[in-house]
């Protein structure tokens, strides 16, 4: 750290943060004195971090996540921390305990999920590029939703030390900024190997975006345009794939055939991990006191029982029932079966083509309050999840409106492509200026 | 399908608790829920995902951790430099 400092106090009309820093010290580097939000699941030392949850409300956390200290180490002045939907769990940051956040594009939207306050922070000029985390859609869903750019890494690029963890084996931190440059720069500082996480691949990301995509395949996936999918969102996106042909790229129809049952195998997976991963939440070690006269099941059920939302409480129940005994093969060992396909399904697709292309999300942004019920609310990430369980990198990248809301361009690469997934936005991004 | 009475051990069992008001929306939802997961009946195959990576482990050797007084300061209630808990038994 040097002893730059600079002061940040936007007026935060969107409710995007949770927490800002008045005043912030920074040091020289190559993102010296940018103002870079935090999401609020990431640790910050010192910073209050939340997860949007009252379960952590008034946690400091005594440790920096890696990430952060790459971001500090870089001179990356961080500003806040955003708002999300509590731990993660949802696609409009309504589910947070502090608030929903507002789509800077129209405040009668929501700015999806459930990274919609880093999203509303850079749609609504408060900071040029902030840290999300995606374990079903999560960056790449409020990136398309208001109008910015958002990338999932590949599985293992980016370290986890220090986020709090939903679903260990689906999320990872990703970058987002206004454009593409600024998501790949982030990237750089973000990316590469960390002994604290085990699942860390030594990948480092030095890359520069580069706009030639000529002789570049593109794989169009049927299931992408089907049923479901909004159709103005849908000729958005083909007209953004024509523009890709037009810079020299050729179009190839596939299919990913397990996308039939790729959204239960998610929502199983996910549960699962969220119901052994929230466990710790006891209001022992941190957040709201435990009550300790009471026996440890009664103490333990109330604090969860008053701080933990519904969406919470529904997900861990959902995870706790599908690993049940009677249950556990009906559920979680087919979901894990189905990923497996999903996985080969990319694979073969893959072998003939260079990267996919879809729409980010179904429909355009939500009206806040809109979608009420669980079920449908999990529906609308089926074009994002496949991704995440499949473990391959995707970016959003805005391609133009339907509506009058931002549409998202999904492009998703192979394993340790994100380089060619961040070029191939940037040849869509540099051929429309 | 799950009925309110297995809804609420499930409740029970996660520790998460379930206000008799909302025992029946919850009940709706759940079936709802698992009622869509039931497409997982038609997943055909039996390999689930592996990585290439395997056992990743360091030395089994005492390293530096956070002290103690750091550890303690998000703690909501302490006695004698340590933690105090709801009674297990």
């Amino acid at each position: 750290m040097g002893d730059n400092e600079c002061c940040f106090e936007p007026e935060d009309r969107y409710n995007a943060f949770l927490t800002t820093c008045k005043k912030v010290t920074h040091g020289s580097g190559k993102l010296g004195g940018i103002a870079v939000a935090v999401k609020d699941n990431i640790s910050t030392q010192g910073i209050e971090t939340t997860c949007a949850s009252k379960i952590l409300k008034g946690y400091i956390p005594p440790y920096d996540a890696h990430v952060v200290q790459l971001l500090k180490g870089s001179g990356a002045a961080i500003v806040g921390k955003t708002n999300m939907d509590e731990f993660g769990m949802g696609t409009t940051t309504e589910n947070s305990a502090f608030g929903p956040t507002l789509n800077p594009c129209d405040t009668g939207r929501v700015p999806g999920g459930s990274s919609g306050g880093s999203a509303a922070a850079i749609a609504g000029g408060m900071v040029r590029m902030a840290l999300g985390t995606d374990t079903g859609g999560s960056i790449r869903c409020p990136a398309a939703f208001c109008g910015i750019v958002g990338l999932k890494p590949t599985y293992g690029r980016v370290s986890r030390y220090g986020l709090i963890a939903y679903a260990n084996s689906l999320e990872q931190i990703g970058p987002m900024g206004r454009t593409v440059d600024d998501v790949s720069v982030l990237m750089q500082v973000i990316a590469g190997y960390d002994r604290r996480d085990s699942t860390s691949y030594d990948r480092p990301y030095t890359h520069t975006p580069c706009a030639d995509i000529q002789g570049l395949r593109i794989g169009i996936p049927q299931e992408y345009f089907g049923s479901g999918v909004n159709p103005e969102v849908a000729a958005v996106v083909n007209k953004a794939v024509g523009r890709l042909e037009e810079l020299g790229a050729t179009t190839i129809p596939c299919s990913i055939p397990s996308m039939e049952y790729a959204l239960a195998a998610y929502y199983v997976i996910c549960t699962c991990e969220a119901s052994s991963n929230l466990a710790r939440f006891d209001g022992v070690r941190y957040g709201p006191a435990a009550d300790a006269k009471k026996s440890w099941h009664e103490a333990y059920q109330e604090v969860r029982r008053a701080n933990f939302g519904t969406e919470v409480r529904r997900r861990i129940m959902l995870g706790t029932f599908a690993l049940s005994s009677g249950y556990y093969g009906k559920y979680y060992a087919k979901a894990q079966v189905a990923r497996g396909n999903v996985k080969k399904d990319f694979a073969r697709v893959f072998a003939d083509v260079d990267v996919i292309a879809g729409p980010t999300m179904p429909t355009v942004a939500f009206r806040l309050g809109e979608k009420s019920d669980p079920l449908s609310m999990y529906l609308t990430d089926i074009l994002t999840v496949p991704v995440n369980l499949a473990g391959i990198p995707a970016i959003s990248v805005p391609c133009g409106t339907a509506e009058g809301m931002p549409v998202g361009l999904q492009i998703m690469g192979r394993p340790w492509e994100d380089e060619r997934v961040i070029d191939v936005a940037y040849a869509y991004e540099q051929g429309c200026i | 399908m799950a009925t309110e009475q297995e809804v609420y051990h499930i409740a029970e069992l996660a520790d998460v608790g379930i206000n008799t008001g909302e025992l029946g929306t919850f009940t709706h939802q759940f079936n709802a829920i698992l009622e869509y997961f039931d497409v997982l009946d038609r997943v055909s195959g039996d390999t689930a995902v592996t990585r290439d990576l395997c056992n990743v482990m360091r030395e089994d050797e005492t390293e530096p951790s956070l002290p103690r007084e750091e550890v303690l300061r998000n703690v909501a209630a302490q006695e004698d430099g340590f933690i105090k808990a709801p009674r297990v038994m």
